[in-house]
């Protein structure tokens, strides 16, 4: 059956036993970092239930703490879940210790000082202002050097294996780690101002579709492939089962690796990206649906003729619901990516509730699944209380779904709102605040069902932590035969050299794409004669480019899109539809996935400058019902006006075009513009010395949004694009 | 949308990749067997042999 069972030729049995304490160490890591992306969860939940509990505090405002949530439930959380369970099962599937222990715990303190490190950057606003990459520059490099040691010290052991055949969990944790880095790599490209600031490669359209490109497939590379490649492994042993079908799994396998890569422009529907890559996006998303059952159907049928045990081991229960789950939100997303779908729900609340079906139903579930059945098999006891992991099901369960559904009626509802038009063609609802008055109480709702899946959470490490306590640490020495050829290939090579060589190829290989790609690709960005555009459309004077960090640092993209889809009732709503040229000076793009509030792409110029004011102040004075935090502490910042012209240095590297006059005299004009502002100000009864404060360089960031496209006259944007666009020398 | 230049580029080179590991795989013979492997996870006893075995409670 296995290799090693026949012929051994010459060889004599090696002795080796697994690095398990290494698998200990990433299952203490993932529960103490789920607590924290939850709790980080339920925090914003009810902030967006009520912006009191933001605190008034600048690095516990929502648009930090989004992030820090993000990153800390896919990366710290799921992230660490998923090193535990490959590198138990990476072990026992091929028979082999880890490839280095040096590795594996250089890999371990890495990848949590990276977590630390995200801890300590986001919520002071250190950003890079992209989602689920907004880690700066130091720790990108980071990520990709610790990276790299996980792939050294997993492709070394399948070098080193004792099991010929390469089990289909392994192909997952492969394409996972090969794919993951393509993307960190290609979306990281950014271009440093100082230690913790840094400019995207790409603007505009173009770092929107990079991005997107990276989102989706960080999904489907991180949260999707090696959770499939654990599920492979640890239901059929939760129920002692062989996998329903092999063929099933290679088929599903090779056919999610072949389409998921395309399917990241259906977050840009309805967007500047060109139409074709918008329908090419949304066809390869409704492809993906059959693959992803084919991972669901595979993983339930594994169960037949042990149903019951869903009912009487809490690891199997979360399993199955694991899997149920995952099919639900697969089937989601295919539905979300059809355009005249994703035209209702995309910015809404329905988008949230979809992802959280997947990391809190798929993710979360499944790691639960898995640690009842690891930390027992680790610990070498039996799991403390059945009881209570079944008690800690219904609570994640109950919560989950709390939390869909609200999400659901959310988003639709506030859809329907936003796009409701009388006989008129006037807006039903044209203060924006009204749609977001009438979901309140979803967000609560959503909170709630939040903390019960928090609460589930604490159930589980407690549960797990009396496990571990009652076990023994057990090491077990095995002795086992080295796989051999020589009944196949008599006179071959050193046999493991000879199955060694695909992997090296393959990580030769994927370098060579990533030199050859930087070489054709970065010139071509950087060169000017690439960038379209429209003459109206002038770079970010000093002042606002300075503004337009702040809008990055506080995470206003977060609640705020910054593109107006062309759809009737937006163009009522906020204004002309948004083209790709508006954007070419965007380093990086702000286009939001989200509209907790409007839309801002036509705001400069809507109101005066108090409005701002007052508005930063405290949202609530112009706008009654509000959910947006207080930026008082904008009021106290003052501007570093000498930190402006290192910034416009770098646009300039990156093709915006500043003459070096310009940038020269950046703190000079920032002053003046600075002082202009403060000026109208004062006059309504402000206090003079806010012509210094961080404040009113937003102010004139949000003031010059869409100003620029605004003034191109009508006619030109909707007749021949050729009488505006023209091509830069 | 010169990123495109970039972007089609390296998903065709990821999934050009991946062919050559499926080659790869089918070739070595990685599915000639679609039966046992369904019960791999189940035996990675096999072909083991324990010649060891220490336990010590656990120090917390």
């Amino acid at each position: 059956m296995s290799s090693v069972t026949r012929d051994r030729g010459s060889q004599s049995p090696e002795t080796f036993s697994y690095d398990d304490t290494i698998v200990k160490w990433f299952v203490i890591a993932t529960v103490a970092w789920g607590a924290v992306a939850l709790l980080l969860g339920v925090t914003i939940a009810f902030q967006m239930a009520h912006w009191k509990v933001n605190l008034d505090l600048p690095w516990l405002t929502f648009g930090r703490l989004r992030p820090l949530h993000t990153n800390a439930a896919i990366f710290a959380f799921c992230g660490n879940a998923i090193f535990a369970g490959i590198y138990y099962s990476h072990q026992r599937l091929l028979k082999a210790r880890l490839y280095s222990d040096l590795l594996s715990k250089i890999h371990f303190w890495g990848w949590q000082l990276i977590i630390v490190s995200a801890a300590l950057t986001l919520p002071f606003g250190i950003t890079t202002g992209k989602e689920y990459a907004e880690l700066e520059w130091p720790i990108d490099i980071a990520i990709t050097v610790i990276w790299v040691v996980f792939a050294v010290n997993f492709f070394g052991t399948i070098i080193r294996r004792r099991e010929r055949h390469i089990y289909v969990a392994i192909w997952f944790y492969i394409a996972t780690i090969l794919t993951v880095a393509v993307l960190h790599i290609v979306n990281s490209l950014e271009l440093p101002v100082s230690f913790l600031k840094s400019y995207s490669l790409y603007a505009g359209v173009q770092d929107a579709l990079v991005q997107w490109w990276y989102g989706h497939n960080a999904v489907a590379f991180f949260l999707t492939t090696p959770f499939l490649g654990l599920m492979y492994y640890f239901i059929p042993k939760a129920v002692n089962r062989p996998v329903y079908s092999y063929r099933l799994s290679i088929i599903h396998f090779w056919s999610l690796v072949f389409i998921y890569i395309w399917a990241g422009p259906h977050h840009l529907l309805y967007t500047t990206l060109p139409e074709w890559a918008q329908t090419l996006g949304m066809v390869f998303s409704v492809m993906l649906w059959m693959p992803s059952w084919g991972g669901m159907i595979n993983g339930l049928m594994t169960l037949r003729g042990v149903w019951h045990k869903v009912r009487t081991e809490p690891s199997v229960r979360f399993m199955a619901t694991a899997l149920t789950f995952y099919g639900m939100a697969t089937f989601e997303g295919p539905l979300l990516s059809i355009k005249s779908v994703n035209a209702i729900a995309h910015f809404t609340d329905w988008i949230p509730g979809h992802v959280h079906a997947g990391t809190i139903g798929w993710n979360y579930m499944l790691i639960a699944g898995i640690l009842f059945y690891l930390v027992p098999k680790l610990w070498n006891t039996e799991l403390y209380s059945k009881k209570l992991g079944h008690q800690q099901f219904w609570f994640a369960t109950i919560g989950l779904v709390m939390y869909v559904v609200s999400m659901w009626i959310a988003g639709i509802s506030q859809s329907l709102m936003w796009s409701a038009m009388d006989d008129a063609g006037k807006l039903v609802y044209p203060n924006f605040v009204e749609t977001v008055i009438k979901i309140t109480p979803m967000y609560w709702m959503r909170a709630i069902g939040g903390t019960f899946v928090l609460i589930s959470f604490v159930m589980m490490i407690f549960n797990l932590y009396k496990t571990a306590k009652s076990g023994k640490v057990e090491e077990i020495t095995y002795e086992a035969y080295p796989i051999d050829d020589s009944s196949l290939e008599p006179n071959a090579t050193p046999h493991r050299v000879l199955e060694g060589l695909p992997m090296i190829f393959s990580v030769l290989s994927l370098l060579a794409i990533l030199v050859g790609s930087a070489i054709e690709i970065v010139p071509s960005l950087l060169a000017d004669q690439y960038v379209v555009k429209v003459s109206a459309i002038k770079p970010y004077s000093p002042l606002e480019l300075y503004g337009r960090d702040i809008y990055v640092k506080e995470g206003c993209y977060t609640c705020h899109s910054q593109t107006v889809r062309p759809l009737g009732h937006e163009v009522v709503r906020y204004g002309k539809a948004s083209t790709a040229a508006e954007f070419v000076y965007d380093h990086p793009f702000q286009w939001g996935s989200k509209r907790t509030g409007p839309d801002l792409a036509r705001v400069g110029g809507k109101y005066p400058h108090m409005w701002h004011y007052k508005h930063f102040w405290d949202p609530r004075e112009v706008t009654a019902g509000s959910l947006m935090p207080r930026y008082h502490w904008l009021f106290d910042q003052k501007i570093p006006f000498n930190d402006i012209a290192p910034r416009m240095r770098v646009m300039q590297k990156l093709g915006v075009p500043y003459s070096d006059e310009e940038i020269q005299g950046a703190s000079l004009s920032a002053r003046t513009q600075a002082k202009e502002i403060a000026q109208e100000l004062v006059q309504s009864g402000v206090p003079a010395k806010i012509e210094n404060m961080d404040v009113v360089a937003l102010i004139a960031y949000i003031q010059r949004i869409g100003v620029d496209y605004g003034s191109i006259e009508d006619d030109l944007v909707a007749g021949d694009q050729e009488t505006v666009v023209e091509e830069a020398e | 949308m010169e990123i495109l230049v970039i972007l089609i580029p390296l998903a065709l080179g990821l999934g050009f990749l991946f062919l050559l590991a499926f080659i790869w795989s089918a070739l070595k013979g990685q599915y000639d067997d679609l039966e046992t492997p369904r019960y791999r996870m189940l035996l990675d006893d096999q072909g083991l042999k324990k010649i060891s075995h220490h336990s010590k409670k656990e120090e917390k």
